[in-house]
């Protein structure tokens, strides 16, 4: 069994030593600080994909600390930036919502191919290793073989799947799935939708018409609407968290594929911005590979000078 | 923050219209500018550092610092300089063999599988044979993607699901493709990690076995500074032929197009913007540098 720790730490290695070494290279390269320091610094926080605005507020930090003769070491600076990513992330934390009366409905929502069916599927099989039934709702209809890709899911993890035909309404088979769940008595449904471009007006659309479904069977559903967000993104997952936070009510995020080289720094510019909580992360293909999300170990894994995790 | 470097600009010279000449501080003060539109549009951050660089040395010349419109002329310079580093000329897609192959590789969801389709539809309209080849062992319902999708083009899709050996996979599409006479045939590999060294061997082994005339990078267009990791290291394993940047009917600026193109010197061939077959048009770097820079078409405002 692989420590939550070290999965988390193994999938962020790349991260931590290059951003350190960025910061070691400021005190071994250079006597006195100026501009030019500074923009090293900011190129190695850019580089996390920390985007723009994070990245100006961290420095702005460090340039202060320094002006104070508080920094002394690369280990000063990191504790600034560690500091001021983990107030960033630590504010308005909470568990996932459960409702205790009936089943908690979960809608998973994103751009295409960042990781919805794939989170599901790995979601499904940690509330059952948790004990709890678990029933899934492919309401991806329109991307070719989506509904086929769930069902392996289903299979996979023996949980059941509620499916329709390609190219049939997705409220329909939500619809389909909420009374399923309440014939079932599950504790938890879990709704797979499909990818979109959060410009596509026309298919944004979609996701009112399916939340309508959900509550007409459930009215304090979904319990969550998690937004799925690739780790490897850069600054358009800002917007992505903007246009479905209006669509459809984003409460939670879960970001994916961070065991690639992607850092997902993105998450805290989102975070900055919106008041979800950060509930997930992906590391990668299987069942097993998904973790809570921890701001603490996150600003500490991005940062810490630790060799990598082989 | 300015979303848009025109408004940006214009904003950093309106300080010191009046002024008859430009001095290079105004430079400098535009030129941050320049970077932080950039750096927003997700272009790796050595790229943005080499480009203020020589935009710099540029627009110190006579022509902006003399200029009536300094805020126009830095705009055009930039984008003069940004659409030189995009390619300038049309790149060739290599379709010689017999059959020629075209391996499609990538990281998991870049949008290798409908590209595919929409590469095999895009031939198909050229009155060319085509062979889908369904390469993916791995991703759950890989092949029946791939299937449904050849099936909705009417192209046939070469598929085994009795082996994960992906190279065997492979020369049986190639040897199907040569018997029945088909003019290309395109594999669709599974989405791999660039740092994943097993997952990308077996790439190196379809490369080798069969030297295929193109091996194409698909590539989210909102990537973020790994692209440059990405870009790099599938390079380094397989000599990619060129880049594919999918997605772009978002609203991602897709600065990382800029950076893979630097770091590897490859040419983006093909871009994607949509879900439907058709969604597929060969590359323009004019466009795309105006997209980098958030300003629609530049071509009005110079
Ligand atoms: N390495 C890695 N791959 C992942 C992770 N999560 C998802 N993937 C892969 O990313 C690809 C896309 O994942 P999907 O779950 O199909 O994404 P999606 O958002 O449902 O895609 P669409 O429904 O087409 O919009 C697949 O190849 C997945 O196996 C992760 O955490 N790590
Ligand atoms: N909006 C939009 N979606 C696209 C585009 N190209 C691909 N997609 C979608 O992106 C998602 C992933 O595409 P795939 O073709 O499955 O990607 P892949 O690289 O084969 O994914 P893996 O095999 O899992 O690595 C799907 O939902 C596609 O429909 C595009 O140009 N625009
Ligand atoms: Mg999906
Ligand atoms: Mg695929």
């Amino acid at each position: 069994m692989k420590g939550i720790f070290n999965v988390f730490k193994k999938g962020l290695k790349k991260t931590k030593t290059a951003l350190f070494r960025s910061f070691e290279t400021v005190f071994s390269s250079v006597d006195k600080w100026d501009e030019s320091t500074y923009r090293q610094l900011e190129s190695a926080l850019i580089s996390a994909d920390l985007g723009v605005s994070v990245t100006q507020k961290i420095i702005a930090d460090i340039k202060e600390s320094y002006s104070l003769g508080e920094i002394k070491t690369s280990e000063d600076i990191i504790n600034i930036a560690t500091t001021r990513i983990n107030a960033i992330l630590s504010s308005d934390n909470r568990p996932l919502n459960e409702n205790p009366t009936g089943p908690t409905v979960l809608l998973m929502v994103g751009v295409n191919g960042a990781g919805k069916t794939t989170t599901t599927g790995k979601l499904a099989y940690k509330l059952k290793q948790d004990g709890k039934s678990v029933l899934l709702a492919a309401c991806d209809t329109f991307r070719a073989a989506a509904t086929e890709q769930l069902k392996h899911w289903g299979e996979r993890i023996d949980v059941p799947v509620i499916a329709g035909k390609h190219g049939s309404d997705a409220a329909a088979i939500a619809y389909d799935a909420c009374a399923s769940a309440k014939a079932k008595d599950v504790d938890y449904l879990i709704i797979d939708t499909a990818g979109r471009q959060h410009t596509r007006q026309d298919l944004m659309q979609e996701l009112p018409k399916i939340l309508r479904v959900i509550r007409k069977n459930f009215p304090e559903a979904p319990h969550e609407t998690i937004l799925v967000v690739d780790g490897s993104t850069g600054t358009n997952a800002l917007f992505q968290a903007r246009e479905f936070g209006k669509a459809c009510d984003v409460t939670s995020l879960a970001v994916t594929k961070l065991d690639g080289s992607g850092k997902g720094g993105v998450v805290v510019a989102i975070k900055d911005e919106h008041t979800f909580p950060i509930h997930f992360v992906g590391l990668g293909e299987s069942p097993e590979d998904l973790q809570p999300f921890d701001p603490v170990l996150y600003a500490e894994a991005i940062f810490s000078k630790d060799s990598p995790v082989a | 923050m300015f979303n848009n470097l025109s408004d940006a600009l214009a904003n950093t010279f309106k300080t010191i219209t009046g002024k008859s000449v430009l001095t290079e501080n105004n430079v400098k003060e535009a030129m941050e500018q320049v970077r932080l539109a950039l750096l927003s549009a997700d272009v790796h951050y050595d790229t943005v550092n080499d480009f203020v660089g020589e935009v710099t040395r540029q627009c110190l010349g006579e022509k902006v610092l003399k200029s009536v419109k300094p805020s126009e002329q830095v705009v055009k310079v930039v984008h003069e300089e940004l659409t030189r580093l995009m390619g300038t000329e049309e790149a060739e897609v290599d379709v010689s063999g017999k059959p020629a192959i075209i391996m499609m590789v990538g990281l998991h969801g870049a949008g290798k599988t409908t590209t595919c389709a929409k590469l095999a539809n895009f031939y198909k309209n050229q009155k060319k044979k085509v062979l889908l080849a369904a390469c993916d062992v791995y991703r759950p319902a890989a092949i029946d993607q791939l299937e449904a999708l050849g099936e909705s083009i009417n192209v046939p899709v070469f598929s085994d699901r009795s082996t994960p050996d992906v190279v065997q996979i492979a020369q049986n599409a190639i040897n199907t493709a040569k018997s029945e006479g088909q003019d290309i045939v395109i594999l669709d590999m599974a989405g791999r990690l660039q740092i994943d060294q097993d997952m990308v061997q077996e790439l190196i082994r379809v490369k080798e076995r069969f030297q295929p005339g193109e091996i194409l990078l698909t590539a989210d267009a909102a990537l973020g500074q790994e692209a440059v990791s990405v870009a790099t290291h599938f390079d380094k394993a397989l000599n990619i032929s060129g880049i594919v940047l999918t997605k772009l009917d978002g609203d991602a600026r897709g600065g990382a197009a800029l950076s893979m193109r630097k770091v590897t010197g490859k040419p983006i061939k093909f871009i994607t913007s949509g879900e439907k077959v058709t969604d597929l048009e060969k590359f323009r770097p004019e466009g795309m540098a105006s997209r980098i820079l958030g300003m629609g078409d530049i071509v009005q405002l110079v």
